[in-house]
């Protein structure tokens, strides 16, 4: 017994374990975006996230003023100065690229023709020469810095404004509810039909639907594009609220009629006995009781309309005043590859949304996903 | 604001424009075919035969012209010209299978369908089981899952910083170089090594989707019956077998389920590889592919349209095997 108790024990932390790892590899990545994006630009450069806690480590050089800057103090000719902010403190300094780091703060260099160089710990630096200085060029001073961690809320305010992204979140909006709200209707209606009313040819319809759950729509795009070109809606609003209205719909009339099918068959027939129309039993029975299939679909509709590229970038067009949110990101992504900064805080304005939405709605989508699991992307 | 209220006019009259359609209509039926007086029981069977397909209308209409004209209107394009003029016959697909890059693309889509939905499956396996046996489960779940809500785009922002490359020597802001570093390993432009690129794009996607099997797995696993599991315990199974042995085999359908969704999801992937490496060092993609021939450079809508049929040729089988299944579960 002893024994089984001990595997038991042994059992409860490898699963605790499994699961505690699982978890790390599947936040940190988001985790290590999240923490950039409040990081001073240089710094994110400069350390990696993980260190972000802590003073960074910066090896740079910065050039000490020229001739004219330079004062007479006895026979001694002096440029002084101080490049840095203040909280930066060197730790090492050098006047060569091949020895950045050779001298500490405080330390005297001697140069060429006499002249004599200190860096202080605060960046303050003295170039003194017994001749007038000539160079009209500052030399350059190495030096290694450590900075205390900096967080600054900066590049969030610099994507909004500078980066269009203030914009493109107002045109998703745009995009997003309207395509969200009218196949909801439209299926609801179908999906009552498809699950209470009898008629030649339902279960064909129904099988059909279950096959445009997986047609690729990729496959609509130039037909539908010539479409809207034909009759006059170009790229527009509208043409992208029906493209994302026709996408849905085979998701949401298969969530919603699975759903009312389930509904207790007593209830409506006996609306229908007493009369009721199928429109009064629709409005006043069905759609208040689906109310979870229509809030499951709601949230699939909104992440997938919200989340998406390829339909924004093919309906919608690529001018600034047209992105969306994914489409600036991507945008960026290709202009501002390496800068990480502008990057993290556009990744993370244009994932808040959806992510607030999944949080506070996971029942609904959960429930979602259980009743519909046979549509992809 | 002009954009604003552009969008809430159009909210109030789509949304009232479709109710003010289903209620008219249903008010004109009502009116024209009464359900009284003496052909009563005549008018409500005719009222019966019409109303389905007042309510199925905008439906139907919705879902022939923006998913089953296409199809069609596909396939024609595919047997003509770039401009859609002249028929050309096969001669888009004799292109196509000769061509260097479509085959690259074929090829990683097939590594692509073998590791994502096998991978995704056993992550989410293994996190349902083990998010069900410990008590912080929920919160372990809410976090796996979280990638779900996260568009492609932002998800491809996310793994390009994991997977930034610095010089040999410098700091390495990317995690997984700077892991490889302290390991004592070089440091890799891991998107752009050949071949093997694409598994790190495949690590995005599984990331992605392992908390939705992990969803569903987790609720099959959960409908297993008691007595099943009660009954290999007293028989002396260990939890390997228990897991393996009794509990898999009775969820094999939900498993199915799980694949051939992910399955579809893989071969319509297009935004991480667009965004990530677009193509590049050999890791192009069917559906990438396709966007370059119908919108990059000049487009070829002919040859477009044949690398979309082939896409719809590999989802059929799919799309066969989930209709037989939902007319089996309706009788």
């Amino acid at each position: 017994m002893e024994n089984i108790a001990g595997t038991k024990a042994r059992l409860t932390w490898a699963v605790n374990l499994a699961a505690l790892l699982l978890v790390i590899v599947w936040t940190v990545p988001t985790l290590g975006l999240l923490v950039s994006s409040f990081r001073d630009k240089d710094q994110i450069a400069a350390t990696g996230w993980w260190q972000a806690a802590f003073p960074s480590t910066q090896s740079d050089f910065f050039r000490a003023g020229t001739a004219a800057d330079q004062k007479q103090e006895g026979d001694l000719w002096v440029i002084a100065g101080n490049a840095f902010e203040p909280g930066q403190v060197i730790s090492a300094w050098g006047t060569t690229s091949k020895a950045p780091d050779a001298l500490k703060p405080g330390d005297v260099a001697d140069l060429k023709d006499g002249q004599k160089l200190t860096v202080a710990a605060d960046g303050a630096y003295r170039l003194t020469s017994p001749t007038q200085f000539e160079e009209g060029r500052g030399m350059r001073i190495f030096f290694t810095s450590t900075q205390p961690p900096k967080f600054t809320t900066d590049n969030y305010v610099k994507v909004i404004g500078a980066e269009g992204l203030g914009r493109a979140f107002l045109n998703t909006m745009t995009v997003t509810i309207p395509a969200t709200l009218i196949p909801i209707l439209i299926a609801a209606f179908a999906a009552y039909a498809l699950a209470w009313m009898d008629f030649p040819g339902r279960s064909l319809i129904i099988a059909g639907i279950v096959g445009l759950l997986v047609v690729p729509l990729q496959l609509a795009l130039i037909p539908l594009l010539k479409f809207h070109n034909d009759i006059g809606l170009g790229k527009s609003y509208l043409g992208i609220w029906l493209a994302h209205t026709g996408f849905g719909l085979p998701l949401a009339i298969y969530l919603l009629r699975s759903y009312m099918t389930g509904l207790p068959r007593e209830i409506i027939e006996s609306a229908r006995v007493d009369g009721a129309t199928e429109f009064h039993i629709f409005r006043k029975i069905i759609l208040p009781l689906s109310f979870p299939a229509l809030a499951s679909f709601a949230i699939f509709q909104f992440l997938w309309v919200w989340n998406d590229l390829l339909v924004a970038t093919v309906f919608l067009g690529n001018r600034p005043d047209q992105l969306v949110m994914t489409g600036v990101l991507r945008e960026l992504l290709g202009s501002k590859g390496g800068d990480w900064e502008i990057l993290a805080a556009s990744a993370f304005i244009s994932i808040a949304v959806p992510l607030i939405v999944f949080f506070s709605m996971q029942k609904y989508l959960v429930r979602g996903l259980l009743a519909g699991s046979v549509k992809g992307g | 604001m002009e954009q604003i209220l552009f969008g809430l006019t159009t909210i109030i009259v789509g949304v009232f424009g479709c109710a003010a359609w289903f209620w008219g209509t249903n008010f004109l039926l009502d009116a024209a075919l009464p359900a009284r007086g003496p052909n009563a029981a005549r008018n409500i069977t005719r009222a019966g035969l019409i109303r389905p397909w007042l309510f199925l209308g905008p439906a139907l209409l919705a879902l022939g012209l923006y998913l089953v004209y296409p199809v069609f209107e596909s396939i024609w394009r595919s047997l003509h010209d770039s401009a859609g003029e002249n028929w050309v016959g096969l001669s888009n697909y004799t292109w196509l299978f000769s061509d260097p890059k479509f085959q690259e693309s074929i090829l990683n889509n097939l590594v692509w369908l073998l590791v994502v939905p096998s991978l995704s499956t056993f992550f989410g396996l293994i996190a349902a089981q083990v998010t069900d046996r410990i008590r912080w489960g929920n919160l372990a779940k809410s976090l796996i899952f979280m990638p779900m809500a996260i568009s492609f785009v932002g998800a491809g922002v996310i793994w390009k910083f994991v997977y930034d490359f610095r010089a040999e020597g410098r700091d390495q802001i990317g995690l997984l170089n700077a892991i490889v570093q302290a390991l004592g390993g070089d440091p890799q432009t891991w998107l752009s090594i050949p071949f093997w690129n694409n598994f790190f794009l495949m690590a995005v996607l599984i990331w992605i989707q392992t908390g939705f099997a992990m969803v569903i797995l987790s609720a099959a696993l959960r409908g297993i019956p008691e007595e099943t599991v009660e009954a290999a315990i007293l028989d002396g199974a260990n939890p390997w077998q228990l897991f393996f042995r009794i509990k898999v085999p009775q969820i094999w359908g939900t498993i199915a389920v799980v694949w051939t969704t992910i399955t579809i999801t893989v071969l319509k992937v297009f935004d991480i590889v667009f965004v990530m490496t677009n193509g590049q060092w050999g890791s192009q993609v069917l559906a990438n592919f396709m966007y370059d021939w119908m919108f990059r450079g000049t487009p070829d809508y002919g040859r477009g349209s044949a690398i979309a049929i082939v896409i719809m040729a590999l989802v059929t089988p799919i799309m066969v095997w989930n209709i037989r299944n939902a007319r089996r579960e309706m009788q």
